[in-house]
């Protein structure tokens, strides 16, 4: 039999089952419209973890650009500082991360496209589940016993196809869901463990270390050079520094005028 | 005629079409049975494919049960198979 019919018709056993459980058809309309709300409950619910565990993804993919941004200064600084191999360890560290970014770019758009559905599935359920309510008070006003069972049977079996379609869509967000968090918690570890991160991670971070001794130890022969220019060459520099301080404030004199009138303004 | 395609809401289908649909649907069966995911999945969407083509969207509230069910893209043989086994993945 064709693949169409037969997951049709598992679908309508499903409805059957339940339809043949009740005594009364009209304890089946009830029963029935609470197990929709308590769907929907649980629709939107579903809707919140894929919105959790999508932030959470954002969340860790910020995280993962800050570092690959800061490798890429590191790199940047140790070429001008004439260290190829500090540059290279940088960049090398960056294309790894690189991957995994690119990884959970993949799953975040799965994901998204996960929150998508199911939003949709929430808002065809609660579209059904209210045209439901209002036949349900119908067929109950209106009950003979002969003609209520056929429309009875009718709006459940469609009321619970939806339900059965959109319990299947809980149940693979969830999974998806399940799977994010597990991945999620393997990427924080390794960002607490150093493998991913140690370049930016304080202490750990020996690209920064390096530039950084490299840098004071600029710092210490610009300083010394100073020192020895004003006990040799003595009053050359500080004249320098005074016609400096001369020139910034000639300027300033233009400002005083300017003053007032922003007084006035204020 | 109504066709549920799963996770995408229903769809009202002329009558008419039932042989061709049926014709692709034999496609897909044949490449069920041959675990052939290649066939499968081009089988599978060419089915898709026409239902969504000749296909009106059915009312949101609309409370009609479906003349033929499937699932969406997404699905591979071993979903396809889940859904048909005994347990089936369908709750309740």
């Amino acid at each position: 039999m064709s693949v169409m019919k037969r997951v049709t018709m598992i679908f309508r056993a499903k409805a059957d089952k339940a339809l043949d459980r009740m005594e009364d058809p009209r304890e089946t309309l009830d029963y029935s419209y609470k197990q929709q709300l308590e769907l929907l409950q649980k629709v939107r619910r579903g809707v919140a973890d894929v919105a959790t565990s999508r932030k959470r993804l954002e969340l860790q993919m910020n995280q993962l650009q800050q570092s690959q941004n800061r490798l890429d200064k590191q790199a940047r600084d140790a070429l001008s500082a004439g260290r190829e191999d500090l540059a290279r360890e940088a960049l090398t560290r960056k294309s790894g991360i690189g991957t995994q970014l690119a990884d959970l770019e993949t799953q975040y758009t799965n994901l998204q496209g996960e929150e998508e559905k199911l939003t949709l599935a929430s808002q065809r359920l609660q579209a059904k589940v209210d045209s439901f309510r209002t036949r349900k008070e119908t067929i109950k006003a209106t009950y003979t016993a002969a003609e209520a069972q056929t429309r009875i049977n009718e709006a459940f079996t469609g009321i619970s196809e939806e339900m059965g379609d959109v319990g299947l869509a809980i149940q693979r967000a969830e999974d998806k869901t399940e799977q994010m968090k597990a991945r999620a918690g393997a990427i924080d570890e390794l960002m607490a463990s150093g493998a991913l991160d140690d370049v930016v991670s304080g202490s750990r971070d020996d690209i920064q270390a390096e530039l950084d001794r490299m840098g004071s130890n600029r710092d210490v022969d610009l300083e010394l050079e100073r020192m020895k220019a004003e006990l040799t060459g003595g009053s050359a520099p500080k004249e320098l520094e005074g016609s400096a301080g001369q020139a910034g404030s000639a300027p300033a004199g233009a400002q005083p005028a300017e003053q007032p009138q922003a007084g006035d303004g204020a | 005629m109504i066709v549920r395609i799963l996770g995408q809401g229903q769809l009202a289908i002329d009558s008419a079409a039932t042989d061709e649909l049926n014709a692709l649907d034999a496609k897909v069966e044949a490449a069920v049975n041959a675990s052939n995911e290649e066939a499968f999945r081009t089988a599978f969407c060419a089915l898709l494919g026409r239902i969504r083509e000749l296909g009106k969207p059915l009312d949101d509230a609309a409370l009609e049960p479906s003349d033929l069910i499937l699932p969406d893209e997404d699905a591979t043989i071993e979903d396809v198979r889940k859904l048909l086994s005994d347990d089936g993945l369908i709750p309740g």
